[in-house]
């Protein structure tokens, strides 16, 4: 099942009215998620990765103007209708947020938040609703699920919240499960058992995951693939084994280096700071930051190019002395 | 040669908490630190991990005395701080300085860059026109000197944290505290100003205490290591002892929960997973407060509360059934 596509994002571009002029927060994105693979997307704040995904949900504001492809099982979202759209969330594609408490409702119980996920897509009665949201507490590792699924969500802790998140958001088996920074808010013994059930509910269900993230120790952990994306565009592209042992493009290269580790004496940090995205550097936005940079870097937006096993946005990839590797 | 800075002796720092049930009103106590003692050397860092709800910021609070402890000592250059009237305690909090988490909330938004570098000097009395100071501590911090006149809306968020550095940095302290300051960083961004930190340490000689959650970066910048559990040390000692060689199993079960940014042998790990989450500090477990998520626990660990133990590597360790 590997290798199939089940969604194609092609030449992505989404632009916000500002009151200082447009901003544009993605610029050109093309990514592809294939069945069953748990994709890691990686970037810093600002770097339009998940504005990428809100954009693929159409749960952008209509102030944000939105252009290019994407493609889920066969299916053109964007532009689409509301009312398609309304279809096809949660029953082909879901996507779970940061923060759970507000994406839960406070005053219906959980059971009841699940069964409701389960009526909008499926016509089951109202026993067979409820033993079905009992499972899917099991599922995603909640102790006495019939229990619980009689209380509130102010009733769970940050992640056992998160778990009923989950737990809604793969009630109706959805082709793709987009994870929005899901374990930033929790603490880091939290984070391994939910991440946990991320794994195990990739390989129960086959559901693919887009794990999206600024944390490179979560994306080593669980991640086949990883694009990494830098002021709205995907600037590297590969294997976790070969992007973290030969990263091609210097922002990869930079992120990898910054990072404190065991034994390691001094921090490198990467130079300057992040783009202004109502008005971005010319031809690779990275340039300005970029030990590497020459002439031909202030010219052209780059455009991902095969280097060996990995996809590139740096014209000079071929040219770069190898980089050290970090595994 | 040593000197000790700071000795933290039997620090408890209880919240009353009003419950509103129903007619009845209830007062409950919240143990948000429990007889912690450290001491800090001069021109150190301890580094304070734990979990949200460990009492890690509240400790550091203590310290610096901006909230009352309940009951404990804090010894700061030989002088107890509970002792001293306002006054006094006014003067030596010259010494003792605070670098908040987030950059965004701790800059008045209505000031001016240089305005909020000299407050404290102003605050503190000091005579003459500050100028040449500000522009000093701003080249300090790697900022320019003709940021002085711009307000905080007009920096980055490292930027930022880099104006509250140079901000603390304005009397010379001794010690500052460093709560979660690089926490709100990007990852790019955060390496440069945890360099701040340890060259302005080596060209002034200040003390830190390093609180976060974030395991690496203490591990990278702290001389010692004291790890928080529910309001209480469950172990502390030098760096490489603690990480190398942890003795307590929760302490263990946390260094193993730490994603390392590298696929191969962050998959080949043997990972502690631990159940549960932590639980409530209005009602903590009996005994070993970790108790009821470790998978050593016997009955002597719900009876009997262990205490902290000098362990074979060197540092101390507050369980039953040390792992070394």
């Amino acid at each position: 099942m590997m290798g199939e596509k089940v969604m194609q994002i092609r030449d992505l571009h989404v632009t916000f009215d500002t009151p200082s002029g447009p901003l544009e927060a993605v610029r050109g994105v093309d990514l592809e998620v294939e069945a069953g693979e748990l994709l890691g997307v990686v970037g810093e704040s600002g770097s339009g990765k998940s504005v990428t995904f809100l954009a693929t949900m159409g749960l952008l504001p209509t102030r944000a103007h939105v252009t290019g492809s994407v493609v889920l099982e066969g299916e053109q979202l964007i532009g689409a209708s509301a009312k398609k759209m309304r279809d096809v969330r949660g029953r082909l594609l879901s996507m779970i947020f940061q923060d759970p408490l507000s994406a839960l409702n406070p005053v219906h119980r959980i059971g009841d938040q699940i069964s409701e996920m389960l009526h909008s897509h499926q016509s089951l009665t109202r026993r067979e609703s409820e033993k079905r949201a009992i499972e899917l507490l099991d599922i995603v590792g909640i102790p006495q699920p019939a229990d619980r699924a009689r209380q509130y969500p102010h009733e769970f802790s940050g992640g056992m919240r998160q778990r009923v998140v989950i737990a809604i958001a793969i009630a109706n088996n959805p082709k793709v499960l987009i994870a929005d920074e899901p374990t930033t808010a929790l603490d880091v013994t939290v984070q391994a058992q939910i991440l946990e059930v991320i794994e195990r509910v990739q390989e129960r269900f086959g559901t693919a995951v887009v794990l999206i993230t600024h944390d490179l120790g979560v994306i080593a952990r669980v991640a086949d693939r990883v694009n990494v994306m830098y002021a709205g565009r995907n600037v590297e592209h590969g294997t976790i084994h070969s992007l973290f042992d030969h990263p091609s493009h210097p922002y990869t290269r930079g992120l990898l280096a910054s990072l404190p580790r065991a034994g390691k004496q001094r921090l490198k940090p990467i130079t300057g700071f992040p783009p202004n995205m109502l008005q971005p550097p010319s031809g690779c936005a990275f340039h300005p930051r970029c030990e590497f940079a020459a002439d031909v870097c202030r010219g052209a937006m780059p455009e991902l190019r095969q280097i060996d096993d990995l996809q590139s946005a740096c014209v000079r990839a071929k040219e770069l002395p190898r980089a050290e590797s970090f595994v | 040669m040593t000197t000790q800075l700071l000795k933290v002796t039997n620090l408890v720092k209880n919240f009353e908490l009003r419950v509103n049930n129903g007619a009845r009103r209830k007062k409950r106590i919240v143990q948000a630190v429990t007889n912690v003692s450290f001491g800090l050397e001069k021109g150190q860092t301890l580094g304070l991990v734990g979990e949200s709800g460990s009492g890690k910021t509240t400790v550091g609070r203590c310290v610096l005395r901006l909230i009352e402890p309940t009951s404990g000592t804090v010894e700061f250059e030989g002088q107890e701080l509970g002792s001293l009237k306002f006054e006094e305690l006014r003067a030596l909090r010259r010494k003792m300085q605070i670098v908040f988490q987030d950059p965004f909330a701790s800059l008045d938004p209505k000031m001016t860059v240089g305005a909020s570098i000299s407050e404290p000097l102003v605050v503190q009395g000091v005579p003459g026109d500050h100028t040449d100071k500000v522009i000093e501590l701003l080249e300090l911090v790697g900022l320019a000197p003709d940021h002085a006149q711009r307000f905080p809306h007009e920096f980055s968020g490292g930027q930022r944290q880099r104006i509250g550095v140079a901000r603390a940095l304005a009397l010379n302290p001794a010690l500052v505290v460093l709560d979660e300051p690089v926490s709100a960083l990007d990852v790019s961004i955060q390496a440069g100003v945890v360099n701040l930190f340890e060259d302005l340490q080596h060209r002034l000689g200040m003390s830190y205490i390093f609180i976060a959650h974030d395991l690496s970066v203490v591990r990278h910048i702290a001389d010692r290591v004291a790890v928080m559990y529910l309001g209480k040390i469950v172990e502390i000692g030098d760096q490489k002892a603690v990480y190398e060689k942890p003795s307590h199993p929760y302490t263990k079960a946390l260094l193993s929960a730490v994603p390392v940014p590298d696929p191969k042998s962050e998959r080949a790990r043997q990972r502690i997973m631990l159940e549960g989450d932590v639980p409530s500090p209005v009602n903590p477990p009996s005994g070993c407060r970790f108790r009821t998520r470790c998978w050593k626990a016997q009955d002597v660990c719900t009876q009997e509360e262990p205490i902290l133990m000098q362990r074979a590597s060197g540092q101390m360790s507050a369980c039953h059934f040390p792992e070394s």
